[in-house]
């Protein structure tokens, strides 16, 4: 079991994502011919277990924010398996694993009442023309479950919780500041009762001290609510700070997953030891030495043969300029895609 | 408007000599329902060849600072107090000839004027977040051309090499051919690769790591004495980050070049700054060296600012220490000391009465707080 | 368990009752003092040209005399013996130029009528709905022996003051009729067409630069020929309305589309989709408020178009035709060498047209600076 269940709050897999592949067409020209493929999500699989955090980092252009959005099919996926633990889909809400990628419009509307994101922009995400109460409100009006009376207490009662105060209801986005924002879009998100939250860079936008608000809001709501959360972000302290395991994405890819204190302390790719050693310590005596990656971040509509990061990779042997390799459990639950991960000595933090 | 012309600089006790002196300055911002202190009594200096640090949330004053020095706040923003002294030393000396010493207060020169001109973008350089993204399209062409030369934005659908040869000849006396050969040495230098042939692509056709770097190969090949830079990694990824913050690094070495580095990340201002300003609701609130702001921090906004950042390394507890409530308006400052209302160490009667002075707490070390008072 | 609310440590003290975007909006347009008063020209115009015009007029509007191409009558204060008096009038007496053989009027000094306010007159519906027939100023007279003609009369000797008031109430309704079903047509396709994208976009694209390419005025004649001559004067008022529309939704729904394509990225879009919203409630109740501000600009700033085009295309004989009356007509009437020769007071029905479309420029310009996207808040 995961290493970082010290309380055992963790429950059983409630997602797994298998071979999810996600490809725009590049198109040209005036027939709008397909003249190749974005391979934004090339082959990802991962899971989350019943009240954890799946922490998803990568560089930009990763695909990790597109996984993301495969999973609650706000875009379709070309390929692969989506299994989602639900109880919206059985008459006496028994727990069904179904493949969300098969189900209809309406079946889909139903499971989404149990799938919630939380997004990055606290500016974008939401309507500026509706006030507090409406974009609180919005998810029970879709899913009919708007009430009068009832359901007001509910978006009080949120908005209570996330910290904000109930003479805010008739409020529009622009006169709160970024951290209470962020609030609202949280709020949001729970209007439904979720299981499971993406979270897709909640706190990137956010000032240093608003964002450990932030955070402690989210680790308390995930107690209180038995929440799974998978958490985008680029941030890898931010990942650590709040992930039980972490999968690291680079082009498309997961090219590792483990528990968080296992990935940071002994990571098995070299892609996952040079983020490490990027990123800059608040610790003005900390003696840096950096990986240097050579080169740039492979293009995902042209992307090497191989591993495709051996190109910035310094153990890089022929193996990895020819073979893809596979993603396999090489200890209990941590995941490498690695030729070399048996032999190679790497170095975590 | 040259004040006086003198032979030598201020010079700290360890020799180095100053190159711009910051004193007392203030910026307000006259909008309807009030005035915005955005700045209010900051002083501080940058040595030749020195990084300092300016760290603090959004709103907290700190690019209005640089935009001051530079002489572009916004409107309706305006100095209204202190001095920006800048010690300016002739670019090519004669040999023999004495260095004569120009010392000028940027806060009298006219800003639409020749002097402001020549040491904008020519003397002190300035880079911002990602270059793309701060071209919005209201701006006319016209705007852009003469913005892009003084404040080194990138246009588009204009070669780099271009670019960059107008704004190293409106600098330099050099012709063309010259100012293009400077281009692409410099385009090596920031790591750009192949930059014979990178000299004549489009900026659309860069990553956002490499445009970021051509900018900063742009502010560079004037050869400034003194690089603002304006969160330069904030919209760019941890690795090209790393690499950029090396470039930044290897240059001032070279060229004996100071850096004014103002970011919220913490991580980032530890591995470039020599000393560091806090500020807080424009005011500055802590200032010291790095090490001794890193492990003897003062004021508690700096204690609480760095116990909320997490930290990578072995997990330590489950929640992050973070500071209580909001950014208070800053057209209804809290009275007194302005963190008071979210200070872990409030005291009441007193942090909400009196209004804190700049204390000295060590050696090079001062904080704005009633704790050290008597 | 620990709680991590953070409560606001500084109470907002300012602003307790909440802006909306439309009430920012307001504060802004009202600082623009031209935006204001062009807003305030059309409110005075509207009113008097649509709603109250029979009570403005002296006349009815079908009201014929002998008195054909009478020229303005001048109000006087002095009579024929210098002496001052209360504002009258002086009765009418045709005189033939036997030379020239033409017909002038010329003053009967003989023949005084008091100008006097609230004169009872023709019958009217007051609104449309009460009788009543006291109209705002007019002489004590019997009309078959004196008139008062402000603005002149036509060949008919009808009051043309009378005419351009009555006249204004088609062509400003066309203008605001027109428009709002060019906003629901161009509104709705440009959304429909900017948030499926694909097929559906590329047809309605096609279609709007169909029509664009369309010759306008073989296109008009064309469907002005297809309206049945035995259909009353006001079925073919709204075909003409629905017409102007047909021709005009295709501009906006391309500036409509293009705002719904960057609209559509916006994360509040994503956000309502993730949780299961319906593409229609995405489209109208995120996407298409926040076109609003745009599409208003745009209509008010194409709204003197409509007008122009009615009175253009009334002025060709291709879309209102008597005995409907609107500025259109009237230029009809005013358009010819001879009308500026000898009746050159037919020519009065111009600055109305000219003043409603100022007026709708500088509200339109006002909203434009008070809704501009790009000057913050």
């Amino acid at each position: 079991m995961s290493t970082s269940a010290p309380n055992g709050r963790i429950g059983e897999t409630l997602l797994e994502v298998k071979g999810l592949k996600k490809y725009f067409p590049i198109q040209r020209g005036l027939l709008r011919r397909t003249v190749g493929y974005v391979k934004a999500v090339d082959d990802v699989s991962l899971y989350v277990r019943e009240g954890e955090t799946l922490g998803l980092v990568g560089e930009s252009g990763c695909g990790k924010t597109t996984a993301s959005r495969c999973i609650i099919r706000l875009y379709e996926p070309t390929a692969g398996q989506v299994l989602f633990k639900t109880r919206a889909l059985s008459p006496d809400g028994s727990p069904q694993v179904v493949n969300l990628l098969e189900l209809n419009r309406e079946q889909m509307n139903r499971v989404r009442e149990e799938i919630a994101m939380i997004f990055q922009d606290p500016i974008n995400s939401l309507n500026p023309r509706m006030t507090v109460s409406d974009i609180i409100a919005e998810p029970m009006v879709i899913h009919g479950k708007y009430q009068k009376g009832v359901s007001e207490e509910r978006i009080i009662e949120l908005l209570r919780r996330v910290g904000l105060r109930p003479d805010h209801l008739r409020r529009y986005p622009h006169e709160f500041s970024g951290g209470q924002r962020q609030r609202i879009g949280i709020a949001r998100a729970l209007a439904l009762n979720p299981r499971l939250v993406l979270c897709d860079e909640p706190v990137s936008a956010l000032d240093v001290s608003i964002q450990a608000q932030t955070l402690n809001l989210l680790q308390d709501l995930q107690q209180e609510f038995k929440l799974s959360y998978i958490f985008v972000a680029h941030d890898l302290s931010v990942v650590q700070h709040i992930s039980d395991r972490v999968a690291v994405m680079y082009v498309g890819k997961v090219v590792e997953m483990a528990g968080s204190e296992e990935l940071y302390a002994n990571p098995l790719h070299p892609y996952t030891e040079a983020l490490l050693s990027a990123v800059p310590k608040p610790d003005p005596l900390y003696k840096s030495d950096r990986i240097i990656m050579q080169g740039d971040v492979a293009d995902p509509s042209n992307p090497p043969k191989g591993c495709y990061f051996h190109p910035r990779c310094q153990y890089a042997i022929d193996l990895c300029r020819q073979k893809t390799p596979e993603f396999r459990e090489l200890k209990p639950d941590h995941w490498v895609a690695c030729h070399r991960a048996e032999e190679l000595k790497l170095r975590g933090i | 408007m040259t004040l006086t012309a003198q032979e030598t600089a201020p010079t700290t006790t360890d020799g180095r000599e100053v190159l711009l002196e910051v004193q007392d300055l203030k910026v307000e911002f006259n909008i309807r329902g009030g005035v915005i202190k955005a700045v209010d009594g900051l002083t501080f200096d940058i040595k030749r060849g020195q990084t300092v640090g300016i760290i603090g949330e959004s709103g907290c004053g700190k690019s209005v600072t640089a935009r001051a020095i530079l002489r572009m706040v916004p409107k309706p923003g305006r100095i209204t107090g202190g001095r920006i002294l800048y010690y300016r030393r002739p670019r090519h000396p004669k040999p023999g000839q004495p260095q004569d010493l120009q010392v000028i207060d940027l806060t009298t020169v006219d800003p639409d004027g020749e002097l402001i001109r020549q040491i904008r973008g020519g003397e002190i350089a300035m880079i911002f977040q990602e270059p793309m993204s701060s071209l919005t399209p209201v701006y006319t062409a016209g705007t852009h051309i003469n913005e892009a030369v003084s404040l080194h934005r990138l246009l588009p659908l204009k070669k780099l090499g271009d670019q960059m040869a107008e704004t190293i000849m409106a600098y330099r006396h050099v012709t063309r051919e010259e100012a293009r050969e400077i281009a692409v040495q410099m385009l090596r230098r920031v790591g750009i690769p192949k930059p014979e042939q990178r000299v004549d692509s489009y900026p659309h056709q860069l990553s956002g790591g490499q445009r970021q770097r051509v900018m900063i190969a742009i502010a560079l090949s004037t050869e400034p004495s003194m690089l603002i830079a304006d969160e330069p990694t904030t919209a760019l990824d941890v690795s090209i980050e790393a690499q950029i913050l090396d470039i930044m690094r290897e240059l001032q070495r070279t060229a004996n070049m100071a850096i004014m580095f103002i970011t919220h990340n913490l991580g980032v201002i530890a591995s470039m700054a020599e000393e560091i300003v806090v500020m807080y609701m424009g005011k500055q609130v802590e200032r010291a060296k790095v090490v001794d702001l890193f492990y003897n921090p003062k004021h508690p906004y700096t204690k609480a600012l760095l116990q909320s950042v997490p930290r990578l390394g072995p997990k330590t507890g489950q929640r992050l220490a973070s500071i209580e409530g909001m950014v208070p308006d800053p057209l209804n400052l809290p009275t007194g000391c302005v963190f008071h209302p979210r200070c872990p160490a409030f005291m009441p009667g007193k942090c909400d009465k009196i209004v804190p002075r700049w204390n000295q707490v060590g050696e090079n070390h001062w904080a704005r707080c009633l704790l050290y008072e008597e | 368990m620990a709680v991590a609310t953070a409560p606001l440590a500084v109470p907002a003290k300012r602003k307790p009752i909440s802006q909306s975007y439309w009430s920012l909006v307001w504060y802004r347009f009202k600082k623009n003092k031209l935006g204001v008063f062009g807003g305030v020209v059309l409110i005075v115009l509207y009113v008097s040209f649509t709603l109250i015009p029979e009570f403005l007029a002296p006349y009815a509007l079908e009201n014929r005399s002998s008195f054909a191409e009478a020229p303005p009558t001048a109000i006087r204060f002095v009579d024929a013996q210098g002496q001052l008096q209360a504002p009258f009038v002086y009765g009418l007496e045709r005189r033939i130029d036997p030379v020239k053989r033409l017909r002038t009027w010329v003053d009967d000094t003989e023949r005084k009528y008091p100008v006097r306010l609230f004169v009872q007159g023709d019958e009217y519906l007051f609104l449309g709905l009460i009788p009543m027939n006291v109209h705002l100023f007019g002489i004590d007279a019997d009309p078959r022996e004196a008139r008062i003609f402000l603005l002149g009369a036509d060949a008919l000797g009808r009051d043309y003051l009378t005419r351009i008031l009555y006249g204004g109430r088609l062509s400003l309704l066309i203008g605001l009729i027109g428009q709002f079903l060019t906003l629901v047509l161009g509104v709705t396709l440009g959304v429909i067409s900017g948030y499926y994208g694909g097929a559906v976009d590329m047809f309605v694209q096609r279609f709007t630069e169909f029509l664009a390419a369309f010759p306008n005025i073989p296109l008009f004649m064309a469907l002005s020929a297809a309206i049945p001559a035995f259909w009353s004067p006001i079925a073919v008022y709204f075909m003409l309305t629905v017409i102007l529309a047909f021709l005009n939704w295709g501009g906006l729904a391309r500036q409509v589309r293009g705002l719904v394509l960057s609209l559509r990225e916006r994360e509040y879009a994503l956000a309502a989709k993730s949780f299961g919203a319906s593409d229609w409630r995405i489209m109208f109740r995120h996407l298409m408020p926040g076109t609003m501000s745009h599409v208003i600009v745009i209509a008010t700033l194409s709204i003197p178009g409509m007008i122009l085009a009615e009175t253009a295309l009334s002025w060709l004989g291709l879309g209102l035709r008597p005995p409907l009356t609107s500025w259109g007509t009237l230029l009809q009437d005013a358009a010819t060498v001879r009308a500026i020769r000898f009746t050159p007071w037919l020519l009065w029905v111009v600055p109305p047209i000219l003043v409603t479309i100022f007026a709708y420029n500088m509200l339109g310009d006002g909203l434009r600076d008070a809704l501009d996207p790009y000057s913050g808040r």
